[in-house]
């Protein structure tokens, strides 16, 4: 390893591949995505359906189900391989190193047991020898961090409502105190109100607990209130990461230009709404070169033939015309390697 | 303008029933919710006015009514000056060409066993609207229009082997072929892909002009609501709390309610994050709503009376209405 241990972020992911075969083929749901989460930082990583953003953050504790396998690649949390690991060390990371919140909490929460017994059980996995007691005012103290009365220990999941069985499930992954919280598609069972209790949760549970966050999402609204840096993802492939503000005010990838641009804003009095034409490529056979070129406005050539490589931009010139008044960019000065502008695309380079 | 439709206390009560338990020891008594509570309003020709509101607020419920899918509990529903709950059943059936919808989720709007040609085509035959060969040319006029192309290549596909965008345009070119002039839209991009939205959106601005459709547009997303509409109508557990153009809703909105929803848009710009916390707590049950303005319990300005009566909705503004006693 080249990078001193100061650099090394919390989770990194290198060249990693997900296949699902299926009856006519393969999809290769992702495909060579690299990613770094540093320790205290909110990434968000977006993209519409079907762009492999789910399975990717599945693959991280390793919960990609079968058929769908990893087929290369490194998952590297705190410098270790986490595909590499035995099933019993990946188990003891769940939940206490590394904890997921996902899109239904009912689907997540056993609907026969108290909501007391669920974080006794959770507890009792990671430290059998902590006390009943001890493991309840572990469970009431992360409940009221969470905005949720420790009375509701004694509940049944059905008797809380949308809001707050999203918190207890949230408090149940943070019992155990992890690193990173990956959040898939957190708050899309909920009104609007309590998405936006559940975004200032997570920005103060980022001060207070100082959680490295995942955020996976099509949201770009929640994205933007949340995130440090921004991933896009489209056909399986990581195609731009950036600072929130850059992937916002300068994005540079047509993708990300139109998915930023299509989005109502309601600060905004908007004419007219970005439109992208065609739909996402078959994974099983996808378009060969840069596997946007089909819908692409600015497609040439090579981008029929080659693929882009992903890297910084050449030359730096985003695409004219952000939807918002560029605010004062963050300076890049003294930014580590993760927080540098990088872009699959051929506009910019194509990393040649 | 004039109104193409006038609403006045038009309600809806579902009786609830509760469990086998209740009935044993409670003598069988029901509860009954609200959904729509008294709601009155009107809807101008070529406008699109627009329902907002959380998950429970009527606004589906009210849109339902406004095409008598389901029977009002009272209240009146005028279109073009008739009542709509008088008139028969088979003068309403034909005066269904004039007034479609469009739902949610194309997948469940569609029949898996109807090509896109049968599908849009089947409003035509369910009227009796021409012979089987004008039906054909109709249907294929429509899907040009709306962007189904080629035709006649999609006209015998079926709903698996089109794309999420396509077959939001068959459901929209299903409610067009008839003629509409009044359509209810009812959260008709919510399931839709980012990208797939703003298709939708852009589609329906544009058929709006060209087939001069006057839409009510359900949704909950304030963002949006603010894009297509003209004039907005919040609803919070039955009931209307403001109404307004969107000029005047967005600028100088009045509701505490209509306040908090603003505040809590997710926008996406990441140097306009949101800096106040949001208002505590989640709409009440609509079976036992709190008494007086049903947004008292959550509400940072309420007073004592405030659990009393319910505040009327009254012209704060030129055109613009709110239901609170501060006003």
């Amino acid at each position: 390893m080249t990078e001193t241990a100061s650099i090394e972020p919390i989770l990194r992911i290198q060249d990693l591949s997900i296949a699902y075969p299926i009856a006519i083929g393969t999809v290769r749901a992702v495909e060579k995505a690299s990613l770094e989460l540093s320790d205290g930082e909110a990434l968000g990583l977006v993209g519409e359906s079907g762009c492999g953003k789910s399975t990717l953050g599945l693959s991280i504790l390793r919960l990609v189900r079968p058929p769908g396998r990893i087929t290369a690649g490194r998952i590297l949390y705190h410098g270790r391989d986490i595909l590499a690991m035995k099933e019993n060390e990946v188990r003891r990371l769940r939940g206490r190193a590394i904890t997921m919140a996902f899109q239904n909490p009912l689907t997540s929460l056993n609907p026969l047991y108290r909501i007391d017994r669920q974080f006794l059980e959770t507890i009792h996995v990671h430290e059998p020898a902590a006390g009943r007691a001890e493991a309840l005012a572990r469970a009431q103290r992360v409940l009221s961090e969470l905005g949720v009365e420790p009375r509701r220990l004694a509940e049944y999941p059905h008797q809380l409502s949308g809001g707050m069985r999203q918190r207890v499930m949230l408090a149940l992954g943070l019992v155990m105190d992890p690193d990173i919280l990956v959040a898939d598609e957190p708050t899309t069972a909920l009104d609007v109100i309590v998405e936006a209790g559940f975004i200032d949760l997570l920005n103060r549970l980022r001060r207070d607990l100082n959680l490295s966050i995942l955020l996976i999402t099509h949201n770009l609204g929640m994205v933007a209130q949340v995130a440090d840096r921004i991933a896009v993802m489209y056909a399986g492939k990581i195609i731009e990461v950036g600072s929130a503000q850059e992937v916002f005010h300068h994005p540079l990838h047509p993708y990300t230009h139109g998915l930023i641009h299509c989005v109502p804003n309601i600060r905004l009095d908007q004419e007219k709404l970005a439109t992208m034409g065609g739909s996402p490529p078959d994974l099983v056979e996808p378009p060969r070169g840069c596997r946007f070129h089909p819908r692409c406005p600015h497609a040439m050539d090579i981008c029929r033939r080659e693929e882009p490589r992903f890297a910084p931009p050449r030359g730096a010139a985003p695409l004219a015309g952000s939807a918002v008044a560029a605010g004062p960019t963050s300076p890049a000065a003294a930014a580590p390697a993760a927080a540098v502008h990088r872009v699959a695309c051929w506009l910019h380079g194509g990393g040649a | 303008m004039s109104d193409l439709f006038r609403v006045t206390r038009l309600t809806k009560e579902f009786s609830v029933h509760g469990s086998v338990l209740d009935l044993l020891f409670a003598g069988g008594r029901k509860s009954v919710v609200h959904a729509v509570d008294e709601v009155s309003f009107e809807i101008r020709e070529g406008e699109v006015l627009g329902l907002a509101g959380e998950s429970g607020s009527g606004k589906s419920t009210t849109g339902r009514l406004l095409l008598r899918l389901i029977e009002p509990t009272s209240g009146s529903i005028e279109y073009r000056g008739r009542d709509l709950r008088h008139i028969s059943r088979r003068e309403m059936e034909s005066l269904r060409r004039k007034l479609q919808v469009v739902f949610q989720d194309p997948n469940s709007s569609l029949s898996p066993r109807m090509s896109v040609g049968q599908a849009i085509g089947h409003p035509l035959a369910i009227h009796g609207l021409g012979s089987a060969g004008e039906r054909r040319d109709r249907v294929l006029e429509v899907m040009v229009r709306i962007g189904l192309t080629p035709a006649g290549f999609l006209y015998r596909k079926y709903p698996h082997q089109l794309s999420g965008g396509q077959c939001q345009r068959v459901v929209l070119a299903r409610a067009l072929v008839t003629g509409p002039e009044f359509i209810v839209a009812d959260e008709p991009i919510a399931m839709a892909d980012v990208s797939v939205r703003a298709l939708i959106l852009e589609l329906m601005k544009r058929l709006k002009e060209e087939f001069n459709l006057t839409y009510l547009f359900i949704t909950h997303d304030l963002a949006t609501a603010k894009y297509l509409c003209d004039r907005i109508a919040i609803m919070y557990l039955g009931r209307i709390v403001e109404l307004g153009s969107r000029e005047e809703l967005f600028a100088r909105p009045h509701h505490p309610y209509t306040r908090a929803l603003l505040d809590a848009v997710p926008v996406p710009d990441p140097d306009q994050r949101r800096t106040r916390e949001v208002v505590r707590g989640e709409i009440p049950s609509a079976i036992q709503p709190p008494a007086g303005c049903h947004f008292h319990p959550r509400c940072p300005f309420a007073m004592p009376k405030c659990r009393e009566a319910r505040p009327p909705l009254k012209e704060i503004a030129p055109g613009h209405l709110s239901a609170c006693l501060l006003d």
